[in-house]
């Protein structure tokens, strides 16, 4: 069975919010509907949003850290908003484990983002019925696409590659093997979610030099004599010869 | 959570019929086996069952107000097989068709009686549609509360005494407004009425704070490190990925001040158990049908303000990622 689902590089992601906008350009464009904003140019701006980065400072000063944290629906396998929903307009699907909202059906009762643990859900204030992360269903199946294009906008629009998108049940896939070499874990693992999205961790590069290392070990000068060296203060050859 | 006011009159309006129906059952039941006076049927149970009947019209049109898209309420009895909620919106009018057929038959003088026993007990039809409203009272009081316990990570609603909570604190204002109604329309039952509203309050005062209690010492499960899945004791939210706010700071906040919270508990522990129950020893000694309504009203209010208690307390996990409201 497919899984679909995003695996995000907190290593390499710079907190740019390319994959915010872009998400919110797809999908407020396409045929599902716009997505409302309230005062985009006032005071206190506030909208629907599939996605979002978030900013953490780990540690303490001056032991810090800023992680960047981009957090959209994790698709879970287990999805706890999907069996509370009173109109099945919830749903997950089958062929590949996208979990899905009918617009259609939704009351707008909001049972379902108590039910999401992550916040993953936002419900449309203008339309009133509940939105959340497609991962692009309308494009990634989308066969007037060139098929590099056949992606998650996120995924296209991130300049550092942080996004990977991939079937997580293949183990053959980019994204199973990231997630298997790379350390991916899932969040909040105590509710038994099992949520699809992955996230590498922060990954330190560092160089090991051992002493031997700077020192050649196998300087045959070590097992020879080293010739006796000149006092620093002795004319060199430049000072005595005028060539 | 935020604390929804369509959700806060839903519950509790539900909870006053639902408590008046199951008195008027009680009644009826004890008078059926002769350990009360049989009651005039019209003016008692026909009327009584329309009273109860009109608090869930009023909770089911409360509940209308809590949906984006009322219109397309019909649908929500589609997936009872996995939701309370939907399970709840398919018991709720189950149960006030029945409260509607048992108030007609009593209203009307309707019944009939299908069996005499030799000491002289009868069964009415009206005593089973009676029991089958029973059942129904008692399966709303489940579904209503399990759409809150259900949810296993609010861990201030997932427990046993949420159901219980609302069983008692339901059944108790349902006593305490039957007991004043009593007093009006059957005197003879005052003093049944009134000590099951006493002693029903009594025991809600008791489950209420031991959930008070549990919830004080609950140790959340998930932690900003597990919501993030970074490895350290000191993580600090500096952005949450907007600028205005979004839903996920509005409804999952009740916004108010801890002292406005703490006022509200006080306030709801004072008006729905110990007022109430000193008013119905009052009203029932002086046989008082105005202390007696002002028994249940000061209950009713106080049980809105548990209410909305019931849901500022409630800390969901997803606050874990928008710390800086």
């Amino acid at each position: 069975m497919t899984q679909l689902a995003l695996v995000i590089d907190l290593n390499v992601c710079v907190g740019c919010h390319a994959c915010v906008t872009s998400c919110k350009e797809w999908n407020t464009s396409g045929p599902a509907g716009f997505m409302t904003d309230e005062n985009p140019y006032g005071k206190d701006p506030t909208g629907t949003f599939f996605n979002r980065v978030q900013t953490y400072e780990i540690g303490e000063f001056p032991k810090t850290e800023t992680v960047h944290f981009p957090k959209s629906c994790l698709h879970c396998e287990d999805a706890p908003c999907v069996p509370v929903c009173p109109t099945g307009a919830s749903y997950k699907r089958e062929q590949d484990g996208i979990v899905l909202v009918d617009y259609d059906k939704c009351i707008g009762c909001r049972y379902c983002t108590w039910a999401c643990p992550y916040g993953a859900r936002e419900i449309d204030e203008e339309q009133k019925i509940m939105k959340k992360c497609t991962l692009c269903v309308d494009r990634i199946y989308d066969e007037s696409l060139p098929e590099a294009e056949r992606k998650p906008a996120c995924v296209l629009a991130c300049p550092t590659s942080a996004r990977l998108f991939g079937d997580v049940h293949d183990p053959d896939s980019e994204v199973s093997i990231q997630i298997r070499e790379e350390g991916g874990y899932q969040l909040m693992p105590e509710w038994g979610t099992n949520p699809s999205n992955h996230y590498l961790p922060r990954r330190k590069i560092r160089m090991h030099i051992h002493e031997d290392e700077l020192q050649r070990a196998d300087n045959p000068l070590n097992k020879e004599q080293r010739g006796p060296s000149a006092p620093v203060d002795a004319p060199t050859l430049d000072d005595s010869t005028s060539w | 959570m935020h604390p929804a006011f369509s959700v806060i009159f839903l519950t509790t309006l539900i909870g006053v019929g639902q408590g008046l129906f199951l008195a008027l059952f009680t009644g009826q039941s004890y008078s059926a086996v002769k350990l009360v006076a049989t009651q005039d049927s019209t003016a008692f149970y026909g009327i009584g069952g329309f009273i109860a009947l009109m608090f869930l019209v009023g909770g089911l049109i409360a509940s209308f107000f809590h949906l984006g898209r009322p219109e397309r309420a019909w649908r929500s009895a589609a997936m009872w097989r996995t939701s309370w909620l939907s399970r709840e919106v398919i018991v709720l009018p189950t149960l006030m068709g029945l409260i509607f057929v048992y108030s007609i038959m009593h209203f009307f003088e309707w019944d009939t009686v299908l069996y005499t026993s030799k000491e002289g007990v009868t069964l009415q039809l009206s005593l089973i549609v009676g029991t089958l409203g029973a059942i129904a009272t008692f399966a709303l009081f489940i579904c209503t509360a399990m759409i809150y316990a259900a949810i296993k990570f609010l861990q201030e609603w997932s427990s046993p005494l949420t159901v219980i909570n609302y069983l008692l604190l339901g059944t108790a204002s349902g006593f305490t407004l039957a007991t004043s109604f009593a007093n009006a329309n059957a005197p003879e039952l005052l003093s049944l009425y009134g000590n099951w509203a006493i002693i029903i309050t009594a025991v809600a005062f008791l489950s209420r704070s031991a959930s008070l209690h549990r919830n004080a010492n609950i140790k959340a499960i998930s932690t900003i490190q597990s919501a993030i899945g970074i490895r350290h004791p000191k993580i600090q939210q500096k952005s949450m990925g907007m600028q205005g706010g979004s839903m996920n700071t509005r409804d999952f906040f009740h916004h108010k001040s801890a002292a406005f919270v703490k006022i509200i508990k006080w306030g709801f522990m004072i008006l729905v158990f110990p007022t109430p129950i000193l008013l119905l020893w009052i009203g029932i000694n002086s046989e008082s049908t105005s202390i007696l309504l002002g028994a249940f009203i000061i209950q009713y209010v106080g049980l809105l303000a548990e209410r909305w208690f019931f849901f500022a307390q409630a800390n969901h996990p997803q606050n874990l990622y928008y710390q800086t409201t």
